[in-house]
């Protein structure tokens, strides 16, 4: 069994306009996916990764280029043929009237059943194993209108399991999701990869989410796609450089994103541990910067049994705090804000 | 994710699970759990009864036996109770039972595809597109000559159905060639509603010049009535209406993948476009057919969906197309009964009777629907 499901062949993607001459967002694209795996799809908003969905989904027509699913050029599919290749789920969970949970898992075997969409014992099994992967066992009687954005998401791709297509493409489906529920849809669609053989793709702007739990990145920018192990792109520079933006820089230490350090005051930080870390913070979040050589003012950790205390030194005056509030407010009556 | 620690096995992948696949009862399975199928037949059986009241009531008084009589033999003691019902009663039965089943199916139709509440057959333009051409032969021919100004006889009868029927089909091939250029359902919503619009304003312009007489003979057909259609025109109704119906059985599926959107729907393998051009051929097939015959008979197409899924409570099309088939034949047997209220010889216009009793169920689906959203 090849693990190859979808690849493209010298595919550029955006729109055609009768005047003007087409708005091409990418070409030259030469991707894959692979059963199994879980890609992340990440860019700039407006770099085009939902016309790449699109493009990859059917939906709308390569400017050039071809899309081949297993072999099979997409252009010569009918849609039946694709919707069981291809499964979507999209930002936005549909909340269809009178229709319970179970219902809408099962319209994800319309492409398998007959004029009237009547499921077979096989088909219920489906369904049933699809709700119960995605952990959805509780919803499946529930109308659709009881249930919250997160727990609509699931059902969608609980559909789209059911659908038994090899490739399953999502569009940002966590834009609206709270941070735990993108967690769990994240381990959710990395789990089905491996555990139902299928080839995911999802876009998302979770950049912290998608170096976790993605086997492979596709990063999309004006240049084009570079793809690779999350990890390999970030050591590589690829990841900073697609979303470069004045004033913003990425740390590879942590990880993610930062905002350039503000020429503030310098102020030294003395101490370490889960305290330190978070007073840094606060001090670069007020406009400080953090660094080891500053002579004139300095902010002290020290454990005082239970409690935290910050012993903050400034001009050769001492103080202490019980709280990051209260040194920040001492500090902010000071008069070395007028050195900026 | 605790509830993933224990990983489901495909039923597919399961050693000995394979079995034979064959089709479960259709309602019974768990998606139609808490729809309510069996209000199928009662419905069922209250078009049974409302078919035979409507054969047993009317301005002559003829005995209940009588009229089984001549359903079963033909034959009734008088000539005359004969002649009433099988020349009179069953054809306007009839025909507000077709006329009902075709703007029901027509009115779910539409509201599922433009996933609007308040669509009805009548926003792409079909009645005023009717309408134009009853206007058109009725105001213009008193201008033409005196040949046909005494045609509100038979002739002009005839001549005014197949006006309306011919404005009413020119008007939805126009918006079958719109449908298949235009991607956008909300374009195709708003140019439906402009057409009425122009229409509209040509039939006042006709009015505006029109003879009083004429004036009263446009009028009284956009009454709307269900007592026009002869025994010979009948299997035309009846034909053009079966057909639709059955155009809408083959597009059950499409309807219920239409219910998560286009989106959705074109990835669960539904051919969007012949779709389209199916929702328009039908309702086109049902709305011209009964706007030719019985004029523009408003508010059964918009109220009868939302009573069935109602009463259903389920939005699958396997439920609602048979549905509003029943419910809507009921409901315009209904109207037409108390148009013509027995022992009485006033007749009311059947769109009074179908307003009165549609507005209030439209206005109790937008107060609902505004408590719901919020």
């Amino acid at each position: 069994m090849t693990t190859q499901v979808l690849e493209t062949l010298d595919l550029a993607i955006g729109y055609r306009r009768r005047t003007k001459g087409d708005i091409r967002l990418a070409h030259g694209l030469n991707l894959e996916l692979q059963r199994g795996t879980l890609v992340g799809l990440l860019g700039s908003n407006g770099v085009g990764k939902s016309t790449l969905l699109r493009t990859l989904a059917g939906r709308q027509k390569p400017l050039a280029g071809r899309v081949l699913l297993a072999g099979q050029d997409l252009a010569t599919l009918s849609p039946m043929a694709l919707a069981r290749r291809l499964s979507i789920v999209l930002t936005l969970a549909p909340q269809p009237r009178l229709m319970n949970g179970y219902a809408l898992v099962a319209m994800g075997r319309h492409p398998h059943s007959d004029w009237l969409g009547r499921l077979s014992a096989d088909d219920h099994e489906t369904v049933a194993w699809a709700i119960k992967a995605v952990g959805a066992d509780d919803l499946a009687d529930l109308p659709q209108a009881e249930l919250s954005d997160g727990q609509r998401q699931k059902l969608m791709i609980a559909r789209a399991l059911a659908q038994e297509a090899d490739i399953m493409l999502l569009d940002e489906p966590t834009a609206y999701l709270d941070l735990p529920r993108r967690v769990e849809t994240m381990q959710l669609l990395k789990q089905l990869a491996r555990s139902a053989a299928r080839a995911i793709l999802v876009s998302t702007h979770d950049l912290d989410l998608a170096l976790r739990s993605c086997d492979q990145l596709w990063l999309m920018s004006d240049a084009g796609i570079i793809t690779g192990a999350p990890e390999d792109l970030v050591l590589d520079g690829g990841l900073g450089k697609t979303f470069s933006a004045a004033g913003i820089t990425f740390d590879k230490r942590i990880g993610s994103f930062v905002l350039d350090p503000p020429a503030g005051p310098r102020v030294r930080v003395l101490g370490e541990g889960e305290p330190v870390l978070w007073l840094c913070r606060a001090l670069e979040r007020s406009g400080f910067t953090v660094c080891g050589d500053a002579a004139d003012l300095e902010v002290a950790h020290r454990q005082n049994g239970a409690a935290d205390t910050w012993d903050l030194r400034l001009n050769g005056r001492a103080s202490a705090h019980a709280t990051i509030q209260s040194v920040l407010d001492a500090l902010e009556s000071e008069p070395i804000w007028q050195t900026r | 994710m605790s509830q993933l620690a224990g990983e489901p096995v495909h039923p597919a992948t399961a050693v000995g699970n394979w079995r034979q696949s064959k089709p479960a009862t259709l309602f019974s399975s768990r998606e139609f759990a808490g729809a309510r199928p069996h209000v199928l037949l009662i419905m069922l059986i209250a078009l049974g009864a409302l078919l035979l009241l409507s054969l047993a009531l009317g301005s002559a008084s003829i005995p209940f036996d009588q009229i089984l009589r001549v359903l079963l033999s033909g034959e009734a003691d008088q000539p005359a109770w004969t002649h009433i019902v099988l020349k009179f009663r069953l054809p306007k039965t009839l025909t507000a039972a077709f006329a009902g089943m075709a703007l029901g199916v027509s009115g779910l139709l539409m509201q599922t595809y433009f996933r609007n509440p308040l669509a009805e057959p009548f926003v792409l333009g079909v009645s005023a597109g009717a309408s134009l051409g009853v206007a058109l032969v009725v105001l213009t021919t008193g201008v033409a000559g005196g040949a046909l100004l005494a045609g509100l006889g038979l002739a002009g009868d005839l001549l005014m159905t197949a006006a309306a029927g011919i404005g009413a089909a020119l008007t939805m091939l126009l918006v079958l060639l719109v449908a298949v250029r235009i991607q956008s359902i909300v374009s195709l919503l708003i140019l439906g509603l402009m057409f009425g619009y122009l229409v509209a304003a040509m039939v006042s312009l006709l009015l505006y010049f029109a003879l009083p007489e004429r004036i009263q003979a446009y009028i009284n057909w956009t009454f709307g009535s269900f007592s026009g259609v002869t025994n010979e025109q009948l299997p035309i109704l009846a034909g053009l209406v079966l057909a639709g119906l059955l155009l809408s059985a083959a597009l059950t599926k499409a309807l219920n993948a239409l219910l998560l959107g286009e989106d959705y729907a074109r990835s669960l393998g539904a051919n969007l476009q012949r779709t389209r051009i199916g929702i328009v051929l039908a309702t086109a097939l049902l709305v011209s057919a009964v706007t030719a015959f019985c004029g523009p008979i408003a508010f059964i197409g918009i109220a009868v969906p939302h009573l069935c899924r109602g009463l259903l409570a389920s939005a699958d099309h396997r439920l609602l197309l048979p549905g509003t088939c029943l419910a809507g034949a009921c409901v315009a047997l209904c109207a037409s009964l108390i148009a013509e209220l027995p022992g009485n010889n006033l007749v009311l216009p059947l769109n009074v009777v179908t307003a009165l009793m549609g507005a209030p169920v439209v206005m109790l689906v937008v107060l609902r629907g505004a408590q719901g959203k919020l």
